[in-house]
């Protein structure tokens, strides 16, 4: 039997690799999840034929509780909201490893003093992922507010010392025999930890913080099964946590910023120190019917979505939108930035459920060019990507930034709910520059309002 | 436990592969992919199962915990692959449309 178990370990292993690689090309990512799946069911049934196993009607009920809980939300949930679910699945993923290291750490005496650290180890990770993910998920939903439980300043120091009592505590944990309440304190410090750490981050750097968690389940999936003598769980986990931490570094770059400063410098959580008075001129609201003209006889327009689009659920109007006007021979192309939305690739996916071909769609260093040519750029709920203060404002947070240059077009014409700062809370001084126009109001009824104003001509 | 040298060995190839595996996913493909390498570490319900199942039935810690655990890690398996298998959907979806 064990031959067999570790046979179908193995075969799951190269099946998780194989459908990352399939996943990874759009033609044959469909057949990716699938062959993943195969693997995993393989996996999971195997298991339930292992030596000296009990418990067994405990066993399925969570399973059956587990997977039907996720099955339903996950059916359930709208396509906008996929990024807090992804949020919420890798942090269940990770309060599972933080579970197991809880169990081997409890069953103590059998296990030596290396097995017992790297328990400890995956436990943290996972646990700081679970709690870290849980509190993302609420932010990304809005249930929980913006802003730290700390000052600004103080955050770093008690991260850090946070960070030194759990490392100690472990320590003292894994050296002497594991008493229950020691073990007990140590996993609720380190969810306290995944909490102190996500509460002050917030804004733009939420798609990097999502990744990153990713990444650290990966890992403490990796330990366990260090811990568990499996196979499996060590190379599925150190895939993904090797994948993740590369994805991670990815966005960061993306965004300019190093992971340390994503992780302690805030951003969002402190009023902005540019005053709506310092800015230059003023915000020039605009007509839908106006901005239609302005769009049908223009001869290149570049839409620039973000998660506005989202939102609103704007991207099928903004697609016949874009089909309406290219009918009048208009060029038409959108302009993604790595980060627009709260996941990497967000936008790319909310186009495609659309119907927008993948050649209409562009990166910024491909776009950016193109900018001075383009009559229109028609922004969409987008707004830190394109904040002209990353490229000039030294004391602006977002400094250094990669944006989309939409304020070199010829008019800017901006989609947005209201006047306020966008979810980061950083001003955007494109709103005020001479050659762009507000349109105020929900995303997808403007989109009507633009098509219903293009038919009309 | 699988020799501490040979561990170390499998966490490195699987550490370069994965580095490989994602380092030409094009921007397009890294939600989904985000969300597939998010369901490949539900292979924690493995262990989690064998730490229930090996679990002290006379340890009702031992037991609530990996409970516990075994729910929060087939949470992970299927919601997963129902979020993935839904967004790659869509990617069928729309090019056929075109």
């Amino acid at each position: 039997m064990n031959t067999l178990i570790q046979i179908a370990y193995f075969s799951a292993a190269v099946l998780f690799i194989l459908g990352l690689k399939r996943m990874s090309s759009p033609v044959t990512a469909r057949d990716g999840i699938v062959w993943a799946g195969v693997g995993m069911g393989v996996a999971i049934l195997i298991t339930f034929f292992w030596d000296g196993m009990q418990n067994y009607l405990l066993m399925i009920t969570a399973i059956a509780i587990g997977s039907g809980a996720a099955w339903v939300s996950g059916k359930r949930v709208p396509m906008t909201a996929m990024p807090e679910m992804i949020a919420l699945y890798n942090g269940m993923g990770g309060g599972a490893a933080a579970a197991i290291g809880a169990v081997e750490l409890l069953k103590g005496e059998t296990h030596g003093f290396v097995v017992l650290g790297l328990a400890a180890i995956g436990g943290a990770i996972g646990a700081v992922s679970f709690s870290g993910s849980l509190v993302a998920f609420g932010k990304l939903r809005d249930l929980v507010k913006r802003g730290g439980l700390f000052p600004k300043d103080k955050q770093k120091q008690i991260n850090i010392y946070v960070l030194g009592a759990l490392a100690a505590l472990g320590l003292f944990m894994v050296i002497g025999k594991p008493f229950v309440v020691v073990i007990l304190a140590f996993f609720l410090l380190a969810l306290a930890f995944g909490v102190i750490m996500t509460m002050p981050i917030g804004g733009a750097d939420m798609p990097v913080l999502i990744s990153l968690y990713n990444a650290l389940t990966g890992l403490a999936v990796a330990f366990e099964g260090l811990v568990l003598d499996n196979a499996a769980m060590i190379i599925a986990g150190t895939v993904v946590g090797a994948a993740g931490t590369l994805l991670t570094q990815l966005m960061a770059k993306a965004m300019n910023r190093s992971l340390t400063n994503v992780l302690f410098s805030g951003l969002g959580t402190v009023e902005t120190q540019i005053s709506t008075e310092a800015m230059a001129g003023s915000m020039k609201a605009i007509e839908a019917s106006d901005v239609a003209v302005m769009m049908a006889f223009a001869e290149r327009v570049i839409i620039v979505p973000g998660y506005g689009m989202a939102v609103a659920q704007a991207q099928h109007k903004i697609w016949e939108l874009a089909v309406l006007l290219e009918a009048r021979g208009v060029k038409v192309k959108f302009a993604i930035h790595p980060v627009a939305g709260r996941m990497p690739g967000h936008m790319n996916v909310l186009l495609a459920e659309a119907g927008v071909p993948y050649d209409k769609i562009y990166d910024l260093e491909e776009i950016n060019v193109e900018f001075p040519q383009a009559d229109v750029a028609l922004i969409i709920g987008a707004n830190d990507v394109v904040n002209p203060d990353a490229r000039t404002n030294k004391s602006s947070p977002i400094y250094g930034m990669p944006i989309l240059d939409a304020d070199k077009a010829r008019n800017v014409i901006v989609i947005k709910r209201g006047r306020g700062t966008g979810f980061s809370g950083v001003e955007n001084t494109l709103f005020y520059a001479d050659n762009c126009r507000m349109l105020y109001g929900d995303g997808q009824k403007m989109a009507s309002e633009l098509i219903h104003g293009v038919k009309a001509l | 436990m699988i020799e501490g040298f040979v561990a170390l060995y499998i966490f490195m190839l699987a550490a370069f592969t994965g580095y490989e595996v994602i380092s030409r996913v094009p921007v397009i493909l890294h939600t989904p992919l985000m969300s597939g390498s998010n369901f490949v570490h539900g292979i924690v319900l493995v262990g989690a199962m064998v730490a229930l199942g090996k679990a002290d039935p006379g340890s009702s810690l031992e037991l609530a915990i990996g409970f516990i655990g075994v729910i929060l890690a087939a949470g992970n398996v299927v919601g997963g692959y129902v979020v993935t298998e839904r967004m790659l959907e869509m990617f069928k979806s729309s090019k056929k449309n075109k």
